[in-house]
């Protein structure tokens, strides 16, 4: 039975430090899951044939293999061929590699919606390839690839949850310590869920404000 | 011991997670579509408490990671309802219960996709309003909701090996049991990625056969 002053004394302070990990995790994750899923689309969409199909295998691969997995690889595999991660760096490795891959598949259909018709006119114009995606393609893509990326990042915020399995103690990691010491599951676990939801709900809000802001006037998705 | 005698060795023992993990899925799927087709019914034709419940239920289970969501089932609600179930049945129902929430959505997009008229028209040549549900308007959006559906499966895959957390013997558990047994890490691992993937790849093509039997000429998911 939990002792008088559980929630105040033991609970916040545990889950608090655990969202703080998982902040961390999610916050360096989100960035670099980002710009690799950039650079993923772009080498599939304008690399030479064999960067495309490299591309393309790396996404095949990512998404058929389960993260934990992936977080088990990362950790406890590639000591053997000599490189040797921590549990965060591990995990924040996976999520990356994980997030990109699924950003790419956004972004890539994005970038396809884009009208071929622009990239000859900024041709036409002057522009060398390289010019035509940054200035021309990607402004476009990214915003109509807002809803996916979004999505993903909240696939990231519950997933960072599987860096508990490499021992990182994040915020289900935290809440699992505190329930299994004062055997107290149904509290703390909804507790954490509650922590979770904050977090998705605040972002979608926070998405759909994005959205609105970076939105061009005139620009129909 | 060089990998290949050790996979020769270990194989019957992968297959047994294998077919756990396809056990997992199976059910999971099951149930997401027993509860997600129901609950779409009532997000669209139900009455408004029914409706809030639904989405409720949705925001619930999709807002929490799969990961708490078996230990709060594993360790907190079933124990407390006086439920002792083995590891591999709340893996599966949890997988199962969210994977409704998230179906729920596609089934709901693809009733609502279905032009209203055809309810109205149904309606006035004197079908219930569950005959019309039935043989009207589900027939048109099961098919169209096959495509989003289809990504269930891949998903619920991957998420199946979350289940290592609460002790199911199924493929991701059994390969670490290998690699700690052997030491043997990579290889081990890559053949486990590797079997995911083909699973994968196949259930998708099945899926893609079945969308093309049921598919009717001249009604796609775009001319509907």
């Amino acid at each position: 039975m939990e002792p008088a002053g559980f929630i105040t004394d033991i609970l916040i302070p545990a889950l608090s430090q655990g969202l703080v990990v998982t902040l961390q995790l999610i916050v360096l994750s989100a960035p670099f899951g980002l710009l690799l899923g950039i650079g993923i689309s772009l080498g599939r969409q304008y690399g030479g044939k064999n960067l495309s199909n490299i591309c393309k295998l790396y996404v095949i691969f990512i998404k058929g293999c389960p993260l934990l997995l992936l977080l088990f690889i990362l950790y406890f595999g590639l000591p053997s061929v000599g490189i040797t991660l921590t549990a965060f760096a591990a995990s924040v490795i996976g999520f990356i590699l994980c997030n990109a891959a699924y950003n790419s598949e956004y972004i890539r259909g994005a970038i396809l919606s884009v009208k071929d018709g622009q990239t000859i006119a900024a041709q036409a114009l002057g522009m060398t390839k390289w010019q035509v995606i940054r200035e021309v393609v990607l402004p476009q893509a990214l915003r109509r690839a807002i809803p996916g990326l979004s999505n993903e990042f909240i696939y990231l915020i519950k997933y960072s949850s599987l860096a508990y399995m490499l021992t990182v103690i994040e915020l289900s990691g935290a809440g699992k310590l505190v329930a299994t010491k004062y055997f107290a599951y149904n509290e703390v676990f909804i507790a954490v869920g509650i922590v979770y939801l904050a977090l998705v709900t605040f972002t979608t809000v926070a998405v759909h404000y994005l959205e609105k802001r970076v939105a061009v006037p005139g620009m129909i998705h | 011991m060089d990998v290949t005698s050790i996979l020769a060795e270990w194989t019957p023992y992968l297959i047994g997670g294998i077919s756990l993990t396809l056990g997992l899925v199976a059910i999971a799927l099951g149930i997401g579509v027993a509860l997600g087709l129901p609950f779409a019914l009532v997000q669209v034709y139900g009455p408004r408490p029914a409706k809030a419940a639904i989405s409720a239920y949705a925001w619930f289970f999709r807002g929490l990671p799969v990961l708490v969501l078996l230990f709060l089932f594993y360790f907190g609600i079933f124990p407390a309802m006086g439920l002792d179930l083995p590891a591999f049945f709340v893996g599966a129902v949890v997988l199962g219960l969210r994977g409704a929430a998230y179906q729920s959505q596609i089934f709901r997009g693809a009733i609502q996709s279905i032009n209203e008229g055809q309810m109205i028209a149904a309606l006035s040549l004197g079908m219930t309003r569950l005959t019309a549900i039935k043989s009207i308007i589900l027939p048109q959006s099961l098919r169209i909701a096959l495509p989003g559906w289809s990504n269930e499966y891949p998903e619920i895959l991957t998420d199946s090996a979350i289940c290592y957390a609460i002790g199911v013997a199924e493929l991701l558990t059994r390969t670490s049991q290998i690699v700690a047994v052997t030491y043997v890490t990579m290889p081990i691992y890559l053949c486990c990625a590797l079997i995911f993937i083909l699973l994968n790849y196949a259930g998708m093509r099945v899926i893609h056969v079945v969308e093309k039997r049921v598919a009717i000429p001249g009604f796609g998911a775009g001319a509907g």
